[in-house]
């Protein structure tokens, strides 16, 4: 018993509640988030060590024996998610001090941001299934939030679609969830593992397992449900849209990962089969739509659906190698997703446009803006030293090693294709003739959104240099995912 | 009773979609209110109705009474459905008046839009 791995989910919770009054002193607001997010990375910080020392960590909520209680857990995918989650966090209030507005500042922006975090931290923690659909459904509530706050003509309208599909989505977790109560009898995810072991997985549970991942793949944006997702995060301004960008599709894949690894691992087959090619048409449409664009916004938020695709192919693989890739490039996406798009808003804001063709020459204006661009976009690429390239080279090797020759090379031709749909959003806005320049652009504002920016950039810089010091950590964790029964073992221990 | 359970939840679900693929906003949100419906319903008849003693009570027969947990879920999913139908309506309603429309098929698109 160890309340430890709660602390991220309740400190950020705590500060939710403490943000909620004098709504209208923005210092307060900005110097409390600030201080709730350092405490909780540090918490998540002790957090990871501990568990890498110790093995995964599990708390059962009023004691009660293992199976029948509510269970937390917290194995190095978890820990390492949470953490990475709360120091994106951390950079995207940062630049928020710089772009999002007063109004939304003195209107609950800060709440909302810690109670996201809240539910996001509780998904990756949580231990029963049941559980899961209820820290799902506090994320959301946070961020519809977040999407229509400030009450703009294209917020509301696109608001209205994105609650739309999650609350059909919700209500499918539900329906899925029932299911599998009814087929194997209990919630906690460590002994539905067990259960599904004992009897096989018979066809009614691979059913079962394709509406999860209709359900997941909602969330996550992956091929025929992703639809939902380019206009939605285009409408919330650019902080809420890095957050959004950066953790919540992740959340999705993060459980796609989760109940594919866990509990159907016995009919590979069929049901990884599907995610491969789901995965594959996933990569290929986000390619086409980050191709097709002139939007700056959209080609990164295009960006998103293609790395979930990548990151599922290596779930799809099913063996260590391409899991510990998959673990990696997971993290390098959530890191460098949150930096393009803050780099995005920065040359929103100093150009006043998010057109690619009215944009030009700012590398003569703002040279240092336009290398760490041309970083950010050769670690999204996965060139060598930078963070992109040691996931994705696992993934193939994974991919290799399943046999799976053509689809693995078909990951490495998207890179193709990623690079140049950021070099486009470099050559048209960095080189050429002067473009259209914002006639506003304040010099203390301007440092305020680039230095947490630059911070960013070099974290993920330091991701892909640092690959030997994360490798033992990222190891283990795809350990633990390619074996379930280290997971089950230290659950159904955990409890007495 | 499970088949006529599977019967109205079927039916609720048909409601509910019909309804969601509506194009008057408010519609769309009661077609909501029903899917959750049909999904407590289903959860409910998952527990299966055997059994005739209460639960937690000692001094039963313990092997003669109805799986509980189901019960707590729908409790749990109905509070939720229930908060997030009163931000729906709440927006809805804000949405109208900004947009000076409750027609879906109107609401797409943007000025910005290539």
């Amino acid at each position: 018993m160890n309340n430890f791995l709660l602390l991220p989910i309740i400190i950020p919770f705590f500060f939710a509640m403490i943000l909620m009054f004098g709504q209208k002193k923005i210092a307060f607001q900005r110097i409390t988030t600030l201080l709730g997010l350092v405490i909780s990375i540090v918490c998540s910080l002790g957090l990871v060590l501990n568990v890498y020392e110790n093995g995964p960590q599990i708390v059962t909520f009023g004691n009660w024996p293992v199976p029948f209680g509510i269970t937390m857990v917290s194995d190095l995918l978890s820990a390492l998610l949470v953490l990475t989650t709360l120091i994106l966090a951390f950079f995207i209030v940062w630049y928020g001090f710089g772009s999002i507005g007063k109004d939304r500042e003195q209107f609950f922006y800060y709440p909302g941001v810690m109670f996201i975090l809240t539910g996001v931290n509780g998904a990756f923690t949580t231990g029963d299934i049941f559980n899961l659909f209820v820290f799902f459904e506090v994320l959301l509530m946070a961020s519809y939030l977040l999407i229509v706050l400030g009450g703009e003509k294209a917020q509301l309208q696109e608001s209205i679609k994105y609650i739309l599909v999650n609350v059909i989505s919700s209500a499918l977790f539900v329906i899925t969830v029932a299911y599998l109560y009814s087929v194997v009898g209990t919630l906690n995810m460590a002994d539905i593992s067990l259960k599904i072991a004992d009897i096989q997985q018979p066809g009614i549970l691979t059913v079962i397992a394709v509406l999860f991942l209709l359900v997941f793949g909602m969330k996550a944006a992956i091929f025929p449900l992703y639809f939902w997702l380019p206009s939605a995060y285009a409408a919330p301004p650019i902080p809420v849209l890095a957050l959004f960008g950066a953790l919540l599709t992740k959340v999705g894949v993060y459980a796609i990962t989760r109940t594919y690894t866990l509990f159907f691992t016995h009919d590979l087959a069929f049901t990884h089969e599907i995610l491969l090619i789901l995965s594959i048409i996933t990569i290929i449409a986000g390619c086409i739509g980050a191709l097709a664009h002139f939007d700056v916004k959209q080609i990164i938020i295009y960006n998103i659906v293609i790395a979930v695709g990548v990151i599922l192919f290596g779930v799809a693989q099913m063996n260590e190698t391409a899991l510990e890739g998959a673990i990696f490039y997971l993290i390098h996406d959530m890191i460098i997703k949150a930096a393009l798009f803050m780099l995005i808003g920065i040359v929103i804001y100093v150009t006043g446009t998010t057109n690619l063709r009215k944009m030009g020459g700012l590398m003569q204006t703002y040279p240092a803006l336009g290398w760490f661009f041309l970083i950010a976009a050769l670690g999204l690429v996965g060139v060598p030293p930078l963070s992109g390239f040691i996931g994705k080279l696992l993934i193939v090797q994974g991919g290799f090693e399943a046999g799976n020759t053509w689809s693995s090379i078909f990951i490495l031709a998207s890179s193709v294709a990623v690079l140049l749909s950021v070099m486009r959003i470099f050559i048209y806005a960095f080189w050429g003739e002067q473009g259209q320049l914002s006639s506003d652009v304040q010099k203390s504002k301007y440092n305020t959104l680039f230095l947490p920016t630059v911070l960013l950039v070099v974290l993920s810089i330091f991701y892909g240099l640092g690959t030997e010091w994360l490798t033992p950590f990222m190891g283990d964790a795809a350990k633990l995912l390619s074996d379930p029964s280290i997971y089950t073992d230290a659950v159904m221990k955990g409890g007495e | 009773m499970e088949i006529v359970m599977a019967f109205v939840c079927g039916f609720l679900f048909m409601a509910a979609i019909y309804l969601i693929l509506s194009r008057s906003l408010l519609r769309v949100i009661i077609g909501t209110g029903l899917l959750s419906h049909g999904a407590h319903l289903l959860i409910l008849t998952m527990g299966s109705f055997k059994g005739s003693s209460p639960p937690v009570l000692s001094g039963h027969d313990a092997s003669d009474f109805v799986d509980p947990l189901p019960q707590a879920l729908i409790l749990t999913a109905i509070v939720i459905s229930f908060g997030v139908t009163a931000f729906f309506l709440v927006l809805a309603y804000r949405a109208y008046h900004e947009l000076k429309t409750d027609d879906l098929s109107l609401m797409k698109g943007s000025e910005e839009h290539e």
